[in-house]
């Protein structure tokens, strides 16, 4: 029986009046990859930014219930603490301009005062860029600004500025739908890897993907977890007849 | 590692606080001065002073008619000549973005918005002064070139955002280039093209600068644009750092006059440019 | 057109037909003279058109370059009889034909320079605040609003007031530091041109700090940075340049700024001690002298300080604006 790592139970997100998320109860286990799809506006990115606390950043958004990480209430913490446990990776990738390959990858511990030696951090590069499969494309530029790199370079590369905080669960907010198909797959051959020590939860809007990289699969609509199961079970025989729409593109 | 997390959240809040503070600190100055200048200033109001001409010191019931007369001629003139030739200006670089021409007209602008107004003032002494003498219209011509670059930015931002499409229509329908360009396009920009007016006037009403070796000053009620002519500001200026009682009274009379009049037309600007929904 | 039918009523009728027919060409013809003339007229409107806006957007570039070739050819007697040293010859005596204009260097440098240090943090806090922290709300349109109308306030008002309210709070200020209290001087102008500059590195600071990318800041979030983090590590340093050119043009707006400098300055033309003597700066010598001046050199070394007051401010500001372009672009 697998460990649940993070649990909502009867978790809102608001903005102002507007109710985008219902009343979402899941439990995700460690060193799972959970798909979370859906079509446009069913409060799947809501949800995943109000795990590590991205949501209220925006004027006017509330949110109520709670969000437990491993045996912590999210909700209870202060958003630095959280941000230190659940990394997130964005949509766009959004390496800083202004530093180095090197310093964007530990720019999380430049960021909250961290002060290490540096034969450190050189590992906590060294390690953080090879888990993303980066190392040996960079290994040598790693003092140039990440600007000449590719976009899914770009993306590995925040994806190891998130890993080098060696966080328990990562977010990823439809991480690939920036990116050209080749970029695509090298991403999500990372995802395989990357569960092994981490537990990832995916926004996709992108249902082959789901199926590709996920063992579990949540599937949101207008703002309500309508099902959530194994992969291989949803996409075969799902219970819910939305689900059952949404997947044979009934609406998307 | 909690102690730590929590000086950076006090540092950050801080940090908040300070912004505030300094922000807010801003508004102090300005509202000590509105304050200040229109309880000394108001009292010093009455018919006897919008109506009358200064008067040499020691005798009562001085004022400063002339003064406001000669300002608003000297605007309105600086206003006619700098009015059409900006606007005009202002198409010729909207519609003509790329030619070499333009680049050096659209340079020359940037130019003349940051030459100071002393320095203006210089030239027009230079050139109009010098071989005729003060005058009220060498003002009027130091102010049209300070309103200049205003029109002809806020004219070519404004109507290099309506869309080509708005012009392939007219010349679709036959219509050559000036009527495209007078009949169509710049009643469509004619709001941000006022606003830019207006901001313009707003800009000049209070200065002072130029005026000091054109216009002058004069004693007396005129409305002879080729002699000097006292205005507003320059009267200000020129009471202001007098030792005597009754001409620093008439300094502040004025000062309030000057101050809510400027004021209330960059409030107005404001207000139209909004109503508008210009994007200056 | 010969029709064979009914030669006769043709022949009777064929002149009415034929008048017909013409004058229905005329007609025509006449309609279409009027076209071709209106079309003329047109063409030949537009020709005008087109070159009454080539000839305006030419008297731009005629202006500018009027305005500085009239400022070197005046300043041409000073350079003549005084050479460039002039400007830095430390006294500045009329009277006796002693021109050295260090003096009003030393007081436009101190006073601008003063005054920007003054106001950087006010004019950042404000941008800092309408940029980041309050971009929308009634608060920041207050807020937005009237610092925008500090600079609408005309300068002689500062001056004034300057004149009534600062200098003797400067002169308080001076006996209890214990230097001569005059009230008067460098450092009274500097306040009053702080206040006066604020709102132009302010207003630039505000649209530069907006346009920093959300994805950016988000980034940074998600590594548990704090707000002030956030603004230091992301924000400003993407905003550098752009801030730069906000602190030149106020610069630009502080070196040609003479009225209210000229009332609260002292007007001496000695070299300025310290921050609390009296002086005068490059516009204010103008301001007071220029009107009195009668003798050829002494008229043109005032002009000439003009020449170096007008080069200053444009390439300041077109630096300025360069340096805003280049951030625009990226």
């Amino acid at each position: 029986m697998e460990s649940t790592i993070v649990k909502a139970i009867n978790y809102n997100a608001y903005f102002g009046d507007n109710h985008v998320v219902k009343d979402v109860n899941i439990e995700i286990p460690k060193n799972n990859v959970i798909a979370v799809m859906g079509p446009s506006g069913c409060g799947k990115t809501t949800f995943l930014r109000g795990i590590n606390r991205m949501h209220e950043l925006i004027p006017g958004a509330t949110a109520k219930g709670q969000i437990m990480l491993n045996n912590e209430d999210v909700m209870e913490m202060h958003p630095i603490f959280v941000r230190l446990k659940i990394g997130m990776v964005f949509q766009r990738p959004n390496p800083f301009p202004n530093l180095s390959i090197y310093d964007n990858v530990i720019a999380g511990y430049k960021l909250n005062g961290i002060k290490l030696p540096k034969a450190e951090k050189d590992k906590i590069v060294e390690h953080s860029l090879t888990r993303v499969a980066l190392w040996k494309e960079v290994k040598d530029s790693l003092t140039k600004k990440g600007s000449f790199l590719s976009g899914g370079q770009q993306q590995r590369l925040c994806i190891a500025r998130a890993v080098a905080m060696e966080p328990e669960v990562l977010l990823f907010d439809e991480p690939t739908s920036a990116l050209d198909p080749i970029s695509t797959s090298t991403v999500e051959e990372l995802f395989h890897e990357l569960k092994k020590n981490y537990t990832l939860i995916i926004v996709t809007h992108n249902m082959q993907q789901a199926a590709r990289v996920s063992d579990k699969t949540a599937f949101f609509y207008v703002g309500e977890l309508v099902e959530y199961d194994d992969t291989k079970k949803m996409f075969t025989n799902p219970s819910d007849i939305r689900t059952q729409n949404y997947i044979t593109g009934r609406f998307s | 590692m909690g102690n730590k997390v929590k000086y950076r959240i006090g540092k950050s809040a801080g940090f908040q606080v300070l912004t505030v503070v300094l922000a807010f600190a801003c508004v102090i100055p300005l509202i000590a001065i509105l304050i200040y200048i229109i309880r000394a200033g108001i009292t010093k109001i009455n018919w006897n002073f919008i109506t009358n001409v200064e008067k040499p010191v020691g005798e009562i019931g001085g004022g400063i008619a002339h003064a406001l007369l000669g300002s608003v001629l000297v605007i309105f003139f600086a206003s006619v000549m700098a009015i059409p030739v900006g606007i005009l200006c202002g198409i010729f670089l909207s519609e003509n973005k790329k030619s070499r021409l333009a680049y050096w007209s659209r340079l020359s602008v940037d130019i003349l918005q940051g030459v100071p107004s002393i320095v203006i003032g210089i030239v027009a002494y230079i050139w109009l002064v010098k071989p005729f003498g003060y005058s009220a219209i060498s003002g009027s011509i130091a102010l049209a070139i300070m309103m200049l670059p205003i029109i002809i930015r806020s004219t070519e931002e404004t109507l290099k955002m309506l869309p080509d499409t708005l012009r392939e229509a007219g010349f679709a329908l036959g219509m050559p280039f000036h009527r495209v360009v007078l009949k169509i396009i710049v009643p469509c920009g004619i709001s941000g093209i006022l606003s830019g007016v207006m901001l313009s006037v707003a800009r000049i009403a209070g200065e002072t600068a130029p005026l000091l070796f054109t216009a002058f000053g004069y004693q007396f009620l005129s409305a002879n644009m080729a002699k000097p002519m006292e205005t507003l500001p320059h009267l200000i200026f020129k009471y202001a750092i007098t030792p005597y009682k009754d001409w620093q009274d008439l300094a502040w009379g004025a000062s309030c006059v000057l101050l809510v009049w400027v004021l209330l037309l960059n409030i107005l600007t404001k207000l139209i440019t909004r109503k508008w929904k210009v994007q200056l | 057109m010969d029709t064979p039918v009914n030669n006769d009523l043709i022949t009777r009728s064929g002149i009415t037909l034929e008048r017909v027919i013409s004058s229905e060409k005329i007609r025509d013809a006449v309609k279409g003279i009027k076209r071709i003339k209106r079309s003329h007229r047109q063409i030949k409107a537009e020709s005008i058109f087109r070159r009454t806006l080539t000839i305006v957007g030419l008297s731009m570039v005629v202006l500018v370059f009027g305005i500085m070739l009239t400022l070197i050819v005046q300043s041409f007697p000073s350079l003549k009889a005084l050479g460039v040293g002039y400007l830095w010859g430390q006294t500045w005596d009329p009277v006796r034909d002693i021109y050295g204009a260090l003096p009003f260097l030393m007081g436009t440098l101190l006073t601008s320079f003063t005054a920007l240090i003054i106001s950087i943090p006010f004019s950042f806090a404000v941008a800092i605040f309408l940029g980041e922290y309050y971009p929308k709300g009634w608060l920041a349109n207050f807020l937005k609003n009237t610092v925008e109308l500090i600079a609408a306030v005309p300068s002689v008002i500062y001056g004034f007031w300057g004149l009534a309210v600062l200098v003797p709070i400067v002169r308080s200020l001076e006996v209890s530091i214990g230097v001569p209290s005059i009230g008067y001087g460098i450092f009274t102008s500097s306040l009053i041109l702080a206040v006066m500059v604020i709102p132009y590195a302010a207003s630039l600071g505000r649209s530069m700090i907006q346009m920093v990318p959300s994805n950016l800041k988000e980034a940074a979030y998600s590594l548990g940075a704090t707000r002030w983090e956030v603004i230091r590590s992301v924000i400003l340093p993407y905003t550098r340049s752009g801030l730069f050119a906000g602190i030149l043009l106020s610069l630009g707006r502080a070196l040609g700024e003479t009225m209210a400098v000229t009332m609260v300055i002292g007007n001496t033309p000695l070299m300025p001690k310290n921050l609390f003597s009296t002086g005068n700066t490059m516009a204010s010598v103008i301001a007071n002298e220029l009107g009195e001046a009668d003798k050829a050199v002494y008229n043109s070394a005032l002009i000439e300080l003009g020449l170096v007051l007008f080069l200053v401010t444009v390439v300041i500001n077109m630096i300025g604006k360069k340096v805003i372009g280049r951030f625009t672009n990226e």
